[in-house]
C-alpha cells in the first residue's frame, strides 16, 4: 500500500510539474516533450487505477502518434517563437487569477461538497468483472453493448484522416510527375515513324 | 496514506487548470493552445478513469477511450489547418486569424 502511495505521488507530481512546463517553456519543442512526459505519467496513474488498456493506449497512440505529429509540425513550421511570446507577462496576472479561482473552486468542490452514495456501486451499467483482465473486460463490452459507438469512433477517425489529407494536399505547378494513363495510352503509330531513304541520298 | 478517489480528482483538477492557464498565457501561439487543450482532455480522462475505478464500472473507461479517439482526430485536423494556414500566411499568430470577420 505504501508503494502504491509513493508511486501515486511520484506520477502525480511529475505530471503536474511537466504540465506547468508545457505552458511555461520558452521553446515549443520543449513544450511538446514535456507534454509527452505528462502523458507518460498519466499513463502511470491509469495503471495505478487498474486501467491498463487505457494506459497502453495513451502511451502507444498518444505518445507514439499524436505527440510525434505535434513535434513534427512544430519542427516543420519555421516560426519566430520569440515574437509569439510577446505579452506573456502581460497576460500572466489575469491568467493566474482565473486559474487560481478555478482551481480553488474545483478543489473545494472535490473535497467537501459531495460524497459517493453507498448504492452507487449497485447501479453500475457495466460492473467490472472480477475474473477477467482489464483488456478482456473492455473487449467484452466494446464489441457487444457499445458496438455502434465503436463504429462511430472509427468513422470519426476516418473523417479526420480524409480531412487532414484533403486540407494539406496541393498540386504544385512545375513539378514533373509520371502520368501512367498517358503512358499506357500511347500507340506505336503516334510516336514512331519509319521513313524509307534511298541509298546514298541521306545527308 | 490511502490513495482514494479525491487524490486523482485533485490531480485532474490541477491539470485542467493548467490547461486553461496555458490558453491565457500563450494566447498568440496556436500550437501551445492546442497542447493546452490536449492537457485539459487528459485531465478529463483521468477524471473518467478515476470514477470508473472507484465505482467499479467499466463504462467510464469506454468513454475515456472515445474521448481519446476524438482528441486524436481533433489534433490531426487542427495541425492540418495550422499547416495550411502557415503555408498561406507565413505566420501562425492568433490575432492574424480574423480574415473571416469580413
Amino acid at each position: 500500500m505504501i508503494i502504491q502511495a509513493l508511486a501515486f505521488y511520484l506520477f502525480a507530481i511529475v505530471a503536474i510539474a511537466s504540465g506547468v512546463m508545457v505552458v511555461a517553456a520558452r521553446n515549443p519543442v520543449h513544450s511538446v516533450l514535456f507534454l509527452i512526459l505528462a502523458f507518460f505519467n498519466s499513463a502511470g496513474l491509469f495503471v495505478l487505477m487498474e486501467a491498463e488498456f487505457l494506459a497502453m493506449i495513451l502511451v502507444v497512440v498518444y505518445v507514439g502518434a499524436v505527440m510525434v505529429l505535434f513535434l513534427f509540425v512544430v519542427m516543420m513550421l519555421d516560426i519566430n517563437f520569440a515574437e509569439l511570446r510577446e505579452g506573456f507577462l502581460r497576460y500572466l496576472p489575469v491568467g493566474a487569477l482565473v486559474g487560481l479561482v478555478l482551481l480553488a473552486e474545483l478543489v473545494i468542490y472535490v473535497f467537501w461538497s459531495w460524497t459517493v452514495s453507498d448504492r452507487a456501486g449497485s447501479v453500475a451499467a457495466a460492473p467490472q468483472p472480477g475474473d477477467l483482465t482489464n483488456t478482456h473486460a473492455l473487449g467484452m463490452l466494446i464489441y457487444t453493448d457499445y458496438i455502434y459507438l465503436f463504429q462511430v469512433a472509427g468513422l470519426v477517425l476516418l473523417v479526420a484522416m480524409i480531412g487532414a489529407i484533403v486540407l494539406t494536399l496541393r498540386s504544385r505547378p512545375g513539378v514533373r510527375r509520371q502520368r501512367i494513363a498517358e503512358q499506357t495510352a500511347r500507340r506505336r503509330e503516334d510516336v514512331v515513324e519509319i521513313k524509307k531513304i534511298p541509298t546514298g541520298s541521306g545527308a | 496514506m490511502e490513495i482514494g478517489l479525491s487524490h486523482y480528482l485533485v490531480v485532474a483538477a490541477v491539470l485542467f487548470t493548467l490547461g486553461i492557464f496555458g490558453i491565457f498565457l500563450n494566447r498568440k501561439n496556436v500550437i501551445i493552445i492546442m497542447m493546452s487543450i490536449e492537457l485539459m482532455l487528459l485531465a478529463v480522462n483521468i477524471n473518467l478513469v478515476a470514477f470508473s475505478a472507484h465505482l467499479q464500472d467499466m463504462v467510464g473507461q469506454i468513454f475515456a477511450m472515445f474521448v481519446l479517439t476524438v482528441a486524436a482526430a481533433e489534433a490531426a485536423i487542427g495541425l492540418a489547418i495550422l499547416v495550411v494556414y502557415f503555408r498561406n500566411r507565413g505566420s501562425i499568430a492568433v490575432e492574424d486569424i480574423n480574415l473571416m470577420k469580413g
